[in-house]
C-alpha cells in the first residue's frame, strides 16, 4: 500500500528476514509432514514433485495460462471502466451523484453473488466468467480514482489554462501523474481481487484454468496437487509484483526523490 | 490593447465591484491595496481564469499571449525545467536561452523540486517569457524572498521590461518601493465591494514619491 503522496506506509523488512523465515516455514512443514505421515499433509519434495510433473506434462503451464487471460482480461476492462466512472465521479457532482449509490450497492455485493447470477443469466460461458469479476473490481477501481480526481491539484489546472495546455497535454501532463499513486493502488488492491475472483469463477464454472485444478484435487482430495497449483500461482504473482508492479512504480516516482537539493 | 468591463463579482470571495480600465503595450502597472481585497482575483480574472467573470467582461484578452508568474511556482514537478518551458511553447533551444536570461544557465535538466524558492521562482518567470507575452502578469514576485533575492529579480524584471518595451506587466505587490522600481502606473484596489480606487500614470519621480506617501498614510490609517 502507498498513501497519499506514494511513499510506502510499511517499510519492507530487512531481505535476510525472507532467507530465514520461509525456509524455516519449510522446514516447519517437513517436520510436521514426516511425523503425520498422512497422504492429507504431503512433505514440501513430494509438492515440488508434483510441480516439476504437472509442469512437464504441460498441464501446469496449460491452466496457469488460462487463468492468467482470464486475470488479463478482467484487469484491463475494470481498470479502464473503474478509471473513466471514478475520474468522471470526482470531476463532477452530478456523475457522483448517479454513481455513488450504485457504488454503495455493489461495493457490498458478495463476489460469490455476482458470479452464480452471471452463470445463471448468461450460461457458464467465458464472457459471463469475465464479466463477473469485472463487475466485482470496477466499483473499487472507481472509488480509489475517484479519490485521486478529487485531489488534483487546482493551482495546476489554471496553469495548464494560463500556458493554453492541449486536452492531451492535460491529461499526460497534468493529470496521469497526480493520479498515478492512485492507479497504482487500484491496480495491486485490483490484482490481488481479480486473482482471487478468477479462481473461484474457474471453480464454479470453467473447464480451464488453476481454479477448475484446485475443484478436481479438492474432489479426491488430492492435496499435494492443490498445494502444487497455488505454489505456482504465488510465483506468477510475485513475479508480476517483482517484473512489473516495482520497476514502474520506481520509474515513475523517482521525480519524488530529487539528488541533490540547492538550498 | 486590453479592456476591463468587469461588472462586478458577487460570487465567492472576496468580492469585486465594478472595474473599469484599459491597458496599453508598454504599462508597467503595479496593482496595489491591502491583504485580501481581491488582488489576485482580479489578475485571474484578467488571466481568464475566473468563470465567474463572462469573457466579454475582458476585451481583447483572446489576441493576447499572457504570461503568468503566480505566487507558488507551478512548475509540473514531474518534468525537467526545459520540458516545463517547452510545455508553454518553447523549442529545447529556447528554453535553454530563457533559462539563461533568468541566471538559471545549465539547469535545464533540474526537476522543480531540486531548487531553491528563489530559483524556482525565476524559472517559472522563464516559462512566462517562453510564451513569448504580450501581457505579463506578476502575483507578488517578491513575497518570501530575503530581500537580496528579492532585490535580484527585481532587477532582473526591470531589465526583462526594458528588452521588451511592447510588453505590458501587470504586478500585484503589497510593497509601494517595488513600484518605484518597476511601475510606471498604480493601480490601488479597496473598498467593499472592491474597486480601483486610483488609476495614475507616473511621470516623474515626484509624483510617485507623492502617491507612496498617499500610499503610506493609507496603509498607516488601516493598521
Amino acid at each position: 500500500m502507498t498513501n497519499l503522496k506514494g511513499h510506502a506506509v510499511t517499510a519492507r523488512p530487512p531481505l535476510w528476514s525472507y532467507w530465514v523465515v520461509l525456509p524455516g516455514f519449510v522446514l516447519f512443514w517437513a517436520l510436521i509432514a514426516w511425523l503425520i505421515q498422512s497422504p492429507l499433509l504431503p512433505t514440501p519434495l513430494q509438492v515440488l514433485d508434483t510441480v516439476i510433473r504437472e509442469a512437464t506434462a504441460g498441464d501446469l503451464w496449460h491452466h496457469l495460462g488460462a487463468t492468467f487471460g482470464r486475470v488479463a482480461v478482467a484487469f484491463v476492462l475494470a481498470m479502464s471502466l473503474g478509471t473513466v466512472i471514478g475520474v468522471g465521479m470526482g470531476r463532477s457532482a452530478t456523475t457522483n451523484a448517479l454513481f455513488d449509490p450504485l457504488l454503495v450497492l455493489l461495493l457490498n455485493l458478495p463476489a460469490l453473488v455476482t458470479i452464480i447470477l452471471m452463470y445463471v443469466w448468461f450460461g457458464l460461458v467465458e464472457v459471463a466468467a469475465i464479466m463477473a469479476v469485472v463487475i466485482n473490481k470496477v466499483p473499487n477501481v472507481a472509488v480509489t480514482v475517484r479519490e485521486g480526481a478529487r485531489s488534483l491539484d487546482y493551482r495546476l489546472e489554471e496553469m495548464a489554462s494560463v500556458y493554453e495546455f492541449t486536452r492531451w497535454q492535460r491529461f499526460r501532463e497534468v493529470w496521469v501523474p497526480q493520479l498515478f499513486p492512485y492507479l497504482m493502488a487500484a491496480t495491486r488492491g485490483g490484482l490481488a481481487l481479480i486473482w482471487k475472483i478468477v479462481l473461484v469463477v474457474e471453480l464454479l464454472g470453467r473447464s480451464s484454468g488453476v481454479g477448475f485444478q484446485l475443484h478436481l484435487a479438492f474432489q479426491v482430495f488430492d492435496v499435494a496437487t492443490i498445494l502444487a497449483y497455488s505454489l505456482a500461482f504465488i510465483a506468477v504473482v510475485q513475479l508480476i509484483e517483482l517484473t512489473i508492479l516495482q520497476p514502474l512504480e520506481r520509474r515513475s516516482s523517482r521525480w519524488r526523490q530529487p539528488e541533490a537539493a540547492h538550498a | 490593447m486590453l479592456e476591463l468591463r468587469i461588472a462586478g463579482r458577487d460570487f465567492g470571495q472576496p468580492v469585486l465591484g465594478e472595474i473599469f480600465a484599459t491597458v496599453e503595450r508598454g504599462d508597467r502597472i503595479c496593482l496595489l491595496g491591502p491583504s485580501g481585497i481581491g488582488k489576485t482575483t482580479l489578475l485571474n480574472a484578467i488571466a481568464g481564469l475566473d468563470k465567474s467573470i463572462p469573457q466579454e467582461a475582458i476585451i481583447g484578452r483572446d489576441k493576447l499571449r499572457v504570461g503568468y508568474l503566480f505566487q507558488e511556482h507551478r512548475l509540473l514537478p514531474w518534468r525537467t525545467l526545459s520540458a516545463n518551458l517547452q510545455l508553454a511553447g518553447a523549442t529545447p533551444q529556447e528554453a535553454e536561452n530563457h533559462l539563461a536570461s533568468v541566471g538559471l544557465k545549465g539547469y535545464g535538466h533540474y526537476l522543480p523540486d531540486q531548487l531553491s524558492l528563489g530559483m524556482a521562482r525565476r524559472a517559472a518567470l522563464a516559462r512566462c517569457l517562453a510564451v513569448k507575452p504580450d501581457l505579463l502578469l506578476l502575483d507578488e514576485p517578491f513575497a518570501s524572498l530575503d530581500p537580496v533575492m528579492a532585490g535580484e529579480l527585481k532587477v532582473l524584471i526591470a531589465g526583462i521590461l526594458d528588452a521588451n518595451p511592447g510588453m505590458a506587466m501587470i504586478c500585484v505587490t503589497h510593497d509601494g518601493g517595488d513600484a518605484e522600481i518597476l511601475a510606471n502606473r498604480l493601480w490601488y484596489l479597496d473598498g467593499k465591494p472592491a474597486r480601483l480606487q486610483w488609476d495614475d500614470v507616473v511621470g516623474e519621480a515626484g509624483l510617485i514619491d507623492g502617491l507612496l506617501g498617499r500610499l503610506r498614510r493609507l496603509d498607516l490609517a488601516d493598521s
